[in-house]
């Protein structure tokens, strides 16, 4: 128990998968516009991350096992796949939450931080559940880095700023201080 | 220029412009995960760049070769499909030769796969050009990538930790600033970067306006 609660504070706050791993970088300068979306698409990374940390984990414990060098075709097969499954369901269960995420859905396929769930996942040897509470962690850790970044990026954009930086300049300056920020969370644990 | 209207660029013209005017990461911002994760030596961005050079030309080579063949509506598929295919071969490959570096860039080279400027060019280029054309074009955006990423770690060795590959620069005296080889140090020097590309571009477009405006008057 104490061991899945050090995983998921270590994937949230201490290896921030944005913030130190720089994973789902393209998500983060595109669409932290507003606060909003972010939430939207950060609650939507969470979701495709648990559901790709479970096929992950089958693929590995069932399939892969005979064949490892198929290992990343078959991820990222998995993924689309699961974005796809993902997308229909909810369609079909609520067609509200479907229209408010919108295009972000489908977009989701292509942010590294999903097949590098994948990955780290597999190179660390997790199990079945310490496998889900990283996906759960890591997709928090995004949400987060998402809205601190989007509620930044409203503020700014009413300041005045100098004509050179503004624009994506800019947000890479911001992202810098946040990961300063965060590392201040390393050592929270001794043992991460 | 004097070239008659229809001619095509050649495939040498298709390989300077991803070194510069179309560069993937300082013009066109696309591919940044791996731009910032591996900057930590040059040496690792000199592999990284290989890596990424190798699979955008293999896989717009075989793209292009098939754009006949493969369905409209599952190109995606069929194409990520083939990038993973290559990523797979250079992964396994540089662990076999280059196990130390291997090593060194972990996952980072499996996540070439969702490198968008793959993808991009395969749907942008690959597509619709010739075979040719579109390993020039590939080799010239992996050219492209692999100077930015020169360009980005170069400083953060130099200054992070005092050496150019591996070379010691500074003697014993000089104390590394260790913040420029950790996370925050990556997103600080493409900032840096980005706003320098933004003067210069801005002082150039000055000169051009100022040298321009007497002639027009003229006219």
């Amino acid at each position: 128990m104490e061991d899945l609660v050090l995983i998921f504070f270590s994937a949230s706050v201490i290896n921030n998968f944005t913030l130190t791993y720089f994973l789902g970088l393209c998500a983060f300068m595109g669409v932290t516009n507003r606060i909003d979306t972010a939430v939207r698409l950060g609650l939507a990374n969470i979701f495709v991350l648990l559901i790709t940390s479970l096929a992950t984990w089958l693929l590995n414990t069932y399939v892969l096992v005979h064949a490892p060098y198929l290992s990343l075709i078959s991820y990222i097969v998995v993924i689309a796949g699961a974005v796809q499954f993902v997308e229909m369901a909810i369609k079909k269960l609520s067609p509200t939450l479907f229209r408010a995420l919108g295009i972000y859905l489908p977009l989701i396929t292509t942010n590294c931080a999903i097949l590098a769930l994948a990955l780290f996942q597999t190179s660390r040897g997790y199990g079945l559940a310490q496998g889900l509470v990283y996906a759960l962690g890591a997709g928090v850790g995004l949400l987060l880095a998402l809205v601190i970044m989007a509620g930044i990026r409203e503020e700014v954009e009413m300041s005045p700023t100098s004509k050179l930086i503004r624009g994506t300049a800019l947000s890479f300056f911001i992202a810098g201080m946040l990961s300063l920020a965060f590392m201040g969370f390393a050592g929270l644990f001794s043992k991460a | 220029m004097a070239s008659p209207i229809k001619a095509p660029p050649t495939s040498l013209q298709e390989l300077i412009k991803g070194l510069w005017r179309e560069n993937p990461i300082f013009v066109i911002v696309i591919g940044l995960c791996p731009t910032m994760a591996i900057t930590t030596t040059v040496i690792n961005g000199l592999v990284m760049g290989a890596a990424t050079t190798f699979v955008l030309a293999a896989s717009s080579a075989m793209i292009s070769g098939l754009r006949k063949a493969i369905p409209g509506p599952v190109r995606i598929s069929v194409y990520v499909v083939i990038i993973a295919t290559f990523v797979s071969v250079a992964d396994w490959s540089l662990a076999a030769w280059l196990p130390e570096a291997h090593k060194q860039l972990g996952a980072f080279i499996a996540l070439i796969v969702v490198n968008c400027i793959i993808l991009g060019r395969a749907e942008a280029f690959a597509a619709k050009n010739p075979v040719v054309p579109s390993i020039a074009d590939g080799i010239g955006m992996g050219l492209g990538f692999t100077l930015v990423l020169v360009m980005i770690s170069a400083p953060r060795e130099v200054l992070g930790a005092g050496t150019f590959l591996g070379i010691p620069l500074f003697g014993k005296s000089f104390e590394p600033w260790v913040i420029m080889v950790m996370p925050p140090g990556g997103f600080l020097t493409l900032a840096a970067e980005l706003s320098l590309l933004a003067w210069w571009k801005d002082r150039s477009e000055k000169k051009k306006a100022a040298l321009s405006a007497p002639l027009q008057e003229a006219v």
